[in-house]
């Protein structure tokens, strides 16, 4: 349980998929402008985060990782470099069946994050977050707990980024940095602010 | 028609660059950036990816429905990523250890999507060949002059051979460790971008509030 805790912690702070690997970059410098769409895209990801890294972890134990297959009666097949082509075709595939359900079941959740789930697909740090789940070889329940927290740093990060950008936009900035070139140099400076947690250790 | 090839590739790499003009392949950008080496064998299967995967989906643009062309575009990259993932490894195991997940990433490459979904959907294979490998290079271009930066003054040398010799090592130059951690890649390509518009204002971004200045009474 405390590796768990400290599990989170890291994957929340120290590791912060946006600031520390720079995962979904496109996506936290396109949709940061405002700090409501930016909250919505941030619970978006958590969520779709939360249920796609335990979903990749049990694809990979159950039917890609070497001896996988024995049940089947196959137990010498390695089908690992099969992994980036099925990861991704899960995330779609979950991405699409969450926009179908949260349309039938949950139509304000829908009104509110349906426009963000397409791009989800395409976050990276959706898939960053499955590839380290597999290159750290996590069992199921890091996997669970590393998808959370580490979809919780991402909407941090990005609401974070937002409310720093609406105060920006009042700003005197020399016109060659407006826009892009101010927002990179926003997002240094907080990566620097999180590298402080790095000493952090539970 | 080749004066239309060449500005399609030459095009990409400063006027209309991927990274610092239209914001796509940002998270790779800053992540291989701090070697050149690994700089160098990103932009290389970059590059390779987008012209190949703008080339096959151009091919198949008249087949594939449009409600599932996204699922289409992705497995066509997915299965070259996959290509270049596993060469890597047979022949560069090393350097793909450094890269970790970022071959990986390249399927998320906005780039690659960017370019697939923008242009080869609609343009003949072999302009889109091109147009995917102009956008490669302008990314590549980018990635190389970062980590110029970054491994010349954070560790003194290019290519991994030393050109200032640090302190460490009896020399005299004090490597700044800072270029070689993550936020720095920020403050480079921010700077970058500062410089590139200040050489084309076409460039520069809009204000969202003007600021005006009052005359005093």
């Amino acid at each position: 349980m405390e590796g768990l805790v400290s599990l989170a912690v890291k994957a929340v702070f120290v590791e912060n998929l946006a600031l520390s690997f720079f995962l979904g970059m496109c996506t936290f410098l396109a949709v940061s402008k405002k700090i409501s769409t930016a909250m919505g895209l941030g619970i978006s990801v958590m969520v779709v985060q939360a249920i796609t890294v335990p979903a990749n972890n049990l694809l990979l134990t159950k039917l890609l990782a070497p001896g996988a297959l024995a049940w089947a009666g196959f137990p010498d097949v390695d089908l690992t470099f099969l992994g980036l082509i099925s990861y991704i075709g899960v995330i779609a595939a979950l991405v699409q069946i969450l926009e179908m359900i949260l349309d039938k079941y949950f139509p304000p959740l829908y009104n509110a994050l349906g426009v963000y789930l397409p791009l989800i697909t395409v976050n990276c740090a959706i898939l960053g977050g499955s590839l380290f789940m597999v290159e750290r070889s996590y069992d199921f329940a890091e996997a669970a707990t590393y998808g959370i927290s580490s979809g919780f740093g991402w909407a941090l990060a990005i609401t974070a980024m937002a409310g720093v950008r609406e105060k920006l936009k009042y700003s005197d900035i020399p016109d060659g940095l407006q826009g892009l070139g101010i927002t990179f140099i926003t997002a240094g400076l907080m990566a620097m602010a999180f590298m402080s947690f790095s000493g952090v250790k539970l | 028609m080749a004066q239309t090839y060449r500005s399609q590739l030459v095009d990409p790499l400063i006027d209309n660059n991927p990274i610092t003009l239209q914001v796509l392949g940002i998270c790779s950008a800053l992540a291989v950036t701090s070697s050149m080496q690994v700089a160098l064998v990103m932009s290389i299967a970059v590059t390779l990816v987008t012209g190949f995967s703008s080339m096959f989906i151009s091919m198949l643009r008249n087949q594939i429905p449009n409600s599932i062309r996204i699922i289409v575009q992705m497995v066509v990259i997915a299965s070259l990523v996959i290509l270049v993932d596993q060469i890597l490894k047979a022949y560069a195991y090393e350097i793909s250890k450094t890269l970790s997940v970022f071959v990986g990433l390249i399927i998320t490459n906005c780039i690659v999507m960017g370019r697939a979904e923008a242009f080869a959907m609609k343009n003949p294979p072999v302009a889109s060949f091109i147009d995917g490998v102009g956008n490669g290079l302008g990314y590549g271009l980018l990635l190389m002059v970062v980590s110029v930066f970054r491994e010349l003054f954070g560790s003194g040398s290019l290519f991994g051979i030393t050109i200032l010799p640090t302190v460490n090592n009896g020399g005299w130059y004090v490597p700044n460790g800072m270029l070689l951690l993550p936020p720095s890649a920020f403050f480079v390509i921010g700077l970058l971008i500062w410089a590139v518009r200040t050489w084309k204002p076409g460039q520069v971004e809009e204000r969202e509030y003007k600021i005006q200045t009052v005359e005093a009474h």
